[in-house]
């Protein structure tokens, strides 16, 4: 039963806490493309990979009370804070579904900003193309993001370490 | 003349029950619309089974393509010699618009689910492709099918392009709330969609609407609402989805196990073995589809059979509320009850939530999340919607999900009255 909303849930189990939907979203994106089974379906944004059926299945999980969302005023915008429950532990206890290990790529990612996600997020969505054409691509995609060859370096070197 | 400027010696319409006409003058779109990739669209039905709820809702992807293709043409008019709006991009948004659902296959929804594909792949891929799409996208420019794909697949560098066919107020949600509610007959779906494009404006790199029409974008955002929980998540459709995925869920699992069909599965050989080639794919409509189902209803799988039978002549599962959380333990009784009871669980006790199914209603999200639905106001400073209407902000903060637990009753009904367990299966879905 609600074996997406239980896979999601191991990812809460094993971050503690994440702050922020964007950064949310890209962590679960780079979990999906590092081979994790996450059903969940992305498309691309103008922030990046993002996938409405996660922002729904979240809102169910709160709902259920599985997990725990806190709304945070910052003047401009919203951002929300989420963690896992009592009852969202119980819920995965009697689940049967298995993951494989996602806790150290989990923590790698939880180190970065929303905004390194998203560009490793978005590099790993053109990974059909080659490595010239990515970070092409990246330029015209996130032309106001302002990305820089350092970003771009560091964001290669973390793919390396978070795929394998 | 060079072919992206060829123009029709006649316009040509085409009556449309939701727009009245639409619009054709340019080659390029005509010849489109004569390819055999687009015409298949007429054969995949725009709302799944939400004809076995709905009987009125008998309508196309390709009706709704041209229902998009129009409200672009119809906004492109309206931008005409704005700034911030480059007219050169006016056959790619007309081109991206008509094409952007070419990609969807029969009963999309599950067959996505089951075999793991993705429309926006084979999108991509008829456009990119083999195609007479690609032919004639190809003589307009041999760049040009790349950007048209681009555009579908939002990694178009001119984001203004891209939020015309896709955004949170855009052409494809325009139309299919119109057409879905037409044809389904319900009263809900309507909004004032001339003041809409009245009020649309191009900056920078999105369309904005005019503070002066914010009633009218209201309208649209209530209309979504009531949409997706009047006819999108209406729990019998979704009873039709369960029984559609589970036959897909079995055929597969048949296949793996070698089992000899009566009726060879030709058609769905290469989604079993998550292989699928665009030709195979173009090939599998919802007529094909339905003639498997019927003789599928022959085969002497009891459980392929039955759950045939039922979709074919609308014997679907019936439902209960269910709560995940509190009725945990129910679940897991329910489950052994009904695997000792010969129903198999896997295909015959199914929860399903509402968002297992692809329409959203609008949620502004936080700062950089996905693009809210921006109001230019009279001081040309943008605001988001949500921050302005009361209306959208008390809908967007209202969270309302929805789970479901589908079981055959007819089964259950027919276990013999001395049953220990069926007494307690129906205490438990009745309690």
């Amino acid at each position: 039963m609600l074996a997406n909303h239980a896979k999601l849930m191991k990812f809460f189990s094993a971050s503690e806490e994440v702050v922020g939907r964007k950064k949310l979203q890209k962590m679960i994106y780079i979990l999906k493309k590092c081979g994790v089974p996450y059903d969940e379906k992305y498309e691309f944004h103008f922030y990046g990979p993002y996938s409405e059926e996660l922002t729904l299945r979240i809102e169910e999980l709160c709902n259920l009370g599985f997990i725990s969302e806190v709304k945070e005023d910052k003047s401009n915008y919203y951002q929300y804070r989420y963690g896992m429950t009592q009852q969202g532990e119980e819920f995965l206890n009697h689940s049967q579904v298995e993951l494989p290990p996602i806790e150290d790529k989990i923590e790698k990612m939880k180190e970065k900003s929303s905004r390194f996600l998203e560009l490793v997020s978005t590099m790993l969505y053109f990974d059909d193309l080659t490595k010239a054409e990515i970070e092409e691509k990246i330029q015209v995609v996130k032309k106001k993001s302002n990305y820089t060859s350092k970003d771009l370096e560091e964001a290669w070197q973390f793919i390396e370490q978070i795929q394998h | 003349m060079a072919y992206k400027d060829e123009k029709l010696d006649e316009e040509k319409v085409f009556k449309d029950p939701v727009h009245r006409y639409v619009h054709v003058r340019d080659q390029v779109i005509w010849d489109l619309i004569g390819t055999p990739e687009f015409q298949r669209l007429r054969r995949v039905r725009q709302l799944g089974t939400t004809y076995l709820t709905f009987h009125g809702a008998e309508h196309s992807r390709f009706n709704h393509s041209l229902g998009v293709y129009e409200i672009v043409r119809r906004i492109l008019l309206n931008f005409e010699g704005r700034p911030d709006w480059n007219n050169d991009e006016r056959l790619l948004c007309l081109c991206a618009a008509l094409l952007h659902d070419l990609g969807h296959g029969p009963f999309s929804h599950s067959f996505e689910k089951v075999f793991k594909l993705d429309h926006e792949d084979f999108t991509k891929k008829i456009i990119l492709g083999d195609t007479h799409v690609n032919e004639i996208l190809k003589r307009v420019d041999l760049e040009f099918p790349q950007k048209v794909a681009d555009v579908i697949n939002k990694t178009y560098e001119d984001k203004l392009v891209v939020s015309l066919i896709s955004s949170q107020i855009d052409a494809d949600r325009m139309d299919y709330l119109q057409r879905d509610a037409y044809f389904t007959g319900v009263s809900y779906g309507h909004f004032d969609m001339e003041r809409i494009l009245r009020v649309m404006r191009p900056v920078e790199d999105q369309v904005v609407i005019k503070e002066s029409g914010m009633h009218a974008v209201e309208d649209y955002i209530m209309s979504r609402y009531q949409m997706y929980w009047q006819v999108y998540f209406h729990p019998v459709t979704r009873s039709a989805e369960v029984i559609l995925s589970k036959i897909l869920h079995r055929a597969k699992h048949l296949y793996e196990q070698n089992y000899k069909f009566d009726f060879e599965p030709t058609h769905f050989i290469s989604f079993f073995e998550g292989d699928v080639n665009l030709e195979d794919y173009l090939r599998l409509d919802e007529s094909v589809v339905l003639f498997y189902f019927q003789m599928w209803a022959d085969e002497k799988d009891s459980i392929i059979s039955d759950l045939c039978v039922r979709f074919t002549n609308r014997q679907l599962f019936k439902y209960v509320e269910f709560n995940p959380n509190l009725q945990m333990k129910e679940w897991m009784e329910l489950y052994s009850l009904f695997r000792d009871v010969g129903m198999d669980p896997e295909y015959y006790l199914v929860v399903d939530s509402s968002s297992d199914l692809p329409y959203d209603f609008y949620r502004p999200g936080e700062e950089e999340e996905r693009l809210p639905i921006h109001l230019l106001m009279p001081n040309q400073d943008l605001r988001e919607l949500s921050r302005e209407s009361d209306i959208v902000e008390a809908i967007s903060g209202k969270k309302r999900t929805d789970h479901k637990l589908y079981f055959p009753l007819d089964f259950v009904e027919a276990l013999p009255d001395d049953s220990e367990a069926k007494a307690r299966i129906l205490e438990i879905l009745n309690s």
